[in-house]
């Protein structure tokens, strides 16, 4: 068969190693997959982003860190110092013969599929904070933990305003939270785990602000100097002075990396949100594995050895069966972030997505940025409601309609928010509103980084800006000539 | 003439049922999805498309079409074509060529003067070629814009509506049935991308159509610069109003499409290639982030070139599929196919070559001979 040289078929993208298993985050439910892996005769390369730029930090990636992180986030050595003190666990991991990656992000999996069908094999992107490079897998664990929940108050967009895990991340892994006094947003275990860190730490909790309570403002010019609320009943509001104010209402699955690798994912509101579809033994396909937080799976370790475990066994080696791992409570976690939302999200200049300001009233009402002009009476006819009139919601959609969750933070801190306030008015639950694509790079990668400075000549070679298609690009007011060649189609590369 | 139905909420089926809504003719428009959410919603923006014989009217319409509309298409006027090298220069002359003799003219720029335009290019940067035609609009935003439009209008938009036959009486086609029932009509668009092949066989007509993803990565925002629609190296893209850079190009790669579905188009590797070539072309946005990228899935014709045709058989069936470049050229290509449809002729374009007929007796395995596929 002849081949489209401008097409990617016969195109190569050079791997740095080819791992029979990749497992992606360190935290417990990554080291125990990989140590089980590795101790069952697998060799395993274990990656961890941390620690990440304090460049990434700045806007709250991966977790909520609300500027509160000290100036040593810039030395990336003492970082590095630090998370291994942190986790312990990680010398069974390099005991074990595992081949572990820190400070390495995974941002991105190609993996065959319906649109897909050229590729080799499947292939995980990875960076640091210089190059970037691909590795090709025959299995993946996913243990990519969670991250913060965004809900909006009025001044939640305030440096000093962090989420539990920035908090636990500030405090243990890195060891530079620049804070001194908090207040505690959240009543759940959470609150209580974020109330026990920094009591250990010996953080003073200026109010722990719970479910019966509404933020009223944030007090301070620019940064937090304190937290102003009210009892939802209206008894007289309160103020409490503080540094920092850390949101501890809820997490949310880490899952898009498994949006990437094509897996299925399901609502499940006691686990706080879209969740890989799995087996007992945490096996989502039969090269996937999900393991940890990500999944909702409790103990962590526990459930990593399981997706060790069942990774082993599908490669062809001698497994142990599966630890009994314990369903996740029956709670109704939605209905916490739907509390919270009807409480606070009543002012219609409340900004719901930070990064491209996007305030309630134009999520609601679908409204344009406000860099554009637009005729705002045609706007009256039109929202969310009209919208759905025509067919189920759909976040995506509204997403490119009004850049709610299309900023640097990647919707980090607005994407849950956003798919409830959707839910909130169509009087719809949350899970029917379909989960919005993760995109590639899943962490932002700066142009030199995620470069492909590996590049094939054969790349160069056919690079067309689009199609090589030479009839298209002369006068089809006019019969194209014969005889015409994709060459004439070619862009002059930088290197002839 | 009493009722259009159209299939395919994409920018050509979107902007035809806007034109015959404003020619006073009622319209459905069956989408198996959601509106522009396919190719027609993903893709460059860009609005210069010099070798079609819409070019003029594509050039008279996008100032208008805010107006026309009622709601922002985000389009900006110009084009700037980046050279780094005398060969890419050389390059982008002989692409001026075209639009000029139509009396477009395009500026060269030299190296200085480029700079001061595009501060983020190479200081080693040869020039390149302002064009003072063309320009850019944002598709996701111009596709919801033609909806509202459309519906502002009275015309009836069906999303999630899966087309499964058509009903046809004495050579024209009578009504179009769908998971949602049959709809009585008097003429019927086929506007429906890589599914315009599925559809027309439905009807016995073969269009010679295949379908092919494509990507494209965006950028954090980066302070504008005065022509957003800047791009070059091997690269169509462009800075939208918000500040992020929008680029594509390079490999696509051909897809079956075995049924009425468009699965979710992912990205590739590819995508760091396209990271490489923006960053050869801005280098001084080195540290510039890349937060996301997206693909589209995309259909061409052997010779790449539309095919907009009032057919003969079924005489009041149009065929429309624009063969990879349809949003750019969607507001003329929508008033032409209103035209096809109401008078059976275009006036304001010369068509001719455009029609199916002129793949009668292309071999069966074309596409395997080419290395069209998956």
């Amino acid at each position: 068969m002849a081949i489209d040289p401008t097409s990617i078929a016969g195109k190569h993208f050079p791997t740095e190693d080819h791992v029979p298993l990749v497992v992606i985050g360190a935290g417990p439910a990554g080291i125990a997959a990989a140590v089980e892996a590795a101790g069952l005769g697998m060799r395993v390369m274990l990656v961890d982003e941390h620690p990440v730029a304090s460049a990434l930090m700045g806007i709250d990636v991966p977790w909520m860190f609300g500027e509160r992180m000290t100036a040593a986030v810039q030395n990336q050595g003492r970082m590095m110092e630090s998370i291994v003190a942190a986790r312990p666990d990680l010398q069974a991991a390099f005991d074990a013969g595992v081949d572990v990656r820190l400070g390495v992000y995974a941002w991105g999996a190609f993996v065959a599929g319906p649109t897909s069908q050229a590729l080799p094999g499947s292939l995980l992107a990875l960076a640091d904070e210089e190059r970037s490079w691909l590795v090709r897998f025959d299995r993946i664990i996913v243990a990519a933990g969670a991250r913060d929940l965004g809900l909006a108050f009025p001044g939640w967009d305030r440096p000093g305003v962090m989420g539990a895990q920035g908090f636990a991340a500030a405090l243990g892994l890195y060891g530079a939270f620049a804070g001194r006094r908090i207040a505690i947003i959240g009543a759940g275990a959470l609150a209580a785990q974020v109330a026990a860190q920094a009591r250990a730490a010996g953080i003073d909790i200026a109010a722990t602000i719970d479910a019966t309570q509404r933020i009223t403002g944030v007090l301070g010019v620019a940064d937090v100097e304190g937290i102003e609320y009210a009892r939802l009943d209206g008894a007289a509001p309160a103020t409490a002075a503080c540094d920092t104010i850390v949101l501890a209402v809820d997490v949310v699955p880490n899952v898009e990396l498994f949006d990437l690798l094509g897996v299925p994912t399901r609502y499940d509101p006691s686990k706080g949100g879209y969740v890989p579809v799995i087996d007992a033994e945490g096996r989502c396909s039969p090269t996937v594995y999900a393991a940890g937080d990500c999944a909702g799976l409790a103990p962590a370790a526990a459930s990593g050895r399981n997706a060790g475990r069942a990774a082993a066994r599908d490669a062809g080696l001698a497994a142990p069966p599966p630890e009994p791992i314990a369903a996740a409570p029956p709670e109704d976690r939605d209905q916490w972030r739907r509390a919270f939302l009807a409480a606070h999200a009543t002012d219609a200049r409340l900004t719901i997505c930070r990064c491209e300001e996007v305030p309630l009233e134009d999520l609601i009402g679908v409204r344009p940025p406000r860099y554009l002009a637009y005729d705002a009476a045609r706007f009256e006819r039109r929202d969310i409601r009209t919208l759905a009139a025509m067919g189920p919601v759909n976040q995506d959609q509204v997403k490119r309609l009004t850049r709610a969750g299309m900023g640097p933070c990647q919707g980090r801190r607005c994407r849950e928010q956003v798919q409830c306030l959707l839910a909130m008015q169509g009087n719809q639950a949350s899970g029917d509103i379909p989960m919005p694509s993760y995109r590639a790079p899943l962490r932002p990668l700066p142009l030199k980084v995620i470069t492909a400075a590996d590049e094939t000549a054969e790349m160069r070679a056919g690079w067309t800006s689009w199609f090589g298609i030479p009839e298209q690009w002369l006068p089809q007011w006019e019969k194209a000539p014969d005889g015409l060649t994709w060459e004439a189609r070619v862009t002059p590369s930088v290197e002839e | 003439m009493s009722r259009v139905v159209i299939v395919g909420g994409g920018a050509t089926g979107l902007s035809a049922a806007f034109w015959l809504r404003r020619a006073g003719i009622e319209v459905t428009v069956i989408e198996k999805g959601i509106v522009g959410w396919e190719a027609s919603g993903r893709n460059g923006g860009g609005a210069t498309h010099a070798y079609s014989p819409l070019f003029r009217e594509e050039q008279r319409l996008w100032p208008m079409m805010d107006d026309l509309l009622g709601y922002p298409t985000e389009y900006q006027p110009k084009r700037v074509r980046i050279a780094l090298n005398e060969a890419q220069l050389g390059f982008l002359r002989d692409a001026v060529n075209l639009a000029a003799a139509q009396g477009f003219p395009a500026e060269e720029l030299d190296s200085k003067t480029m700079r001061d335009l595009v501060p983020w290019v190479p200081d080693t940067v040869a020039g390149g070629m302002v064009y003072h035609y063309g320009g850019q609009a944002n598709p996701q935003r111009t596709l919801q814009a033609y909806a509202w439009a459309v519906q502002d209008l009275g015309g009836i938009i069906m999303q999630h509506t899966v087309v499964t036959g058509f009903e046809t009486a004495g050579g024209a086609i009578t009504g179009v049935r769908t998971d949602q029932g049959l709809i009585g009509c008097d003429a019927v668009v086929l506007a429906a991308g890589p599914h315009t092949a599925q559809l027309a066989a439905m009807l016995g007509i073969i269009v010679p159509v295949v379908a092919a993803r494509a990507e494209m990565i965006v950028t954090e925002p980066v302070p504008l610069i005065a022509i957003g629609g800047a791009d070059g190296n091997g690269l169509y893209g462009r800075q939208t109003l918000r500040g992020n850079l929008a680029y594509g190009g390079g490999p696509h790669e051909w897809i079956d499409l075995p049924d009425h579905r468009t699965p979710r188009a992912v990205n590739s590797p590819v995508m760091r290639s396209v990271a490489r070539r923006l960053f050869e072309l801005f280098p001084k946005l080195a540290h510039l982030r890349v937060i996301r990228s997206w693909a589209g899935v995309i259909e061409n014709t052997p010779d790449g070139r539309p095919i907009l045709d009032r057919l003969a058989n079924p005489g009041n069936l149009v065929i429309a599929s624009m063969s990879s470049v349809g949003f750019g050229l969607s507001p003329a290509s929508g008033r032409a196919v209103m035209q096809l449809v109401t008078q059976g002729h275009c006036d304001f374009a010369n068509l001719e070559h455009l029609k199916l007929s002129r793949f009668d007796g292309l071999a069966g395995d074309w596409a395997e001979e080419k290395g069209w596929k998956a």
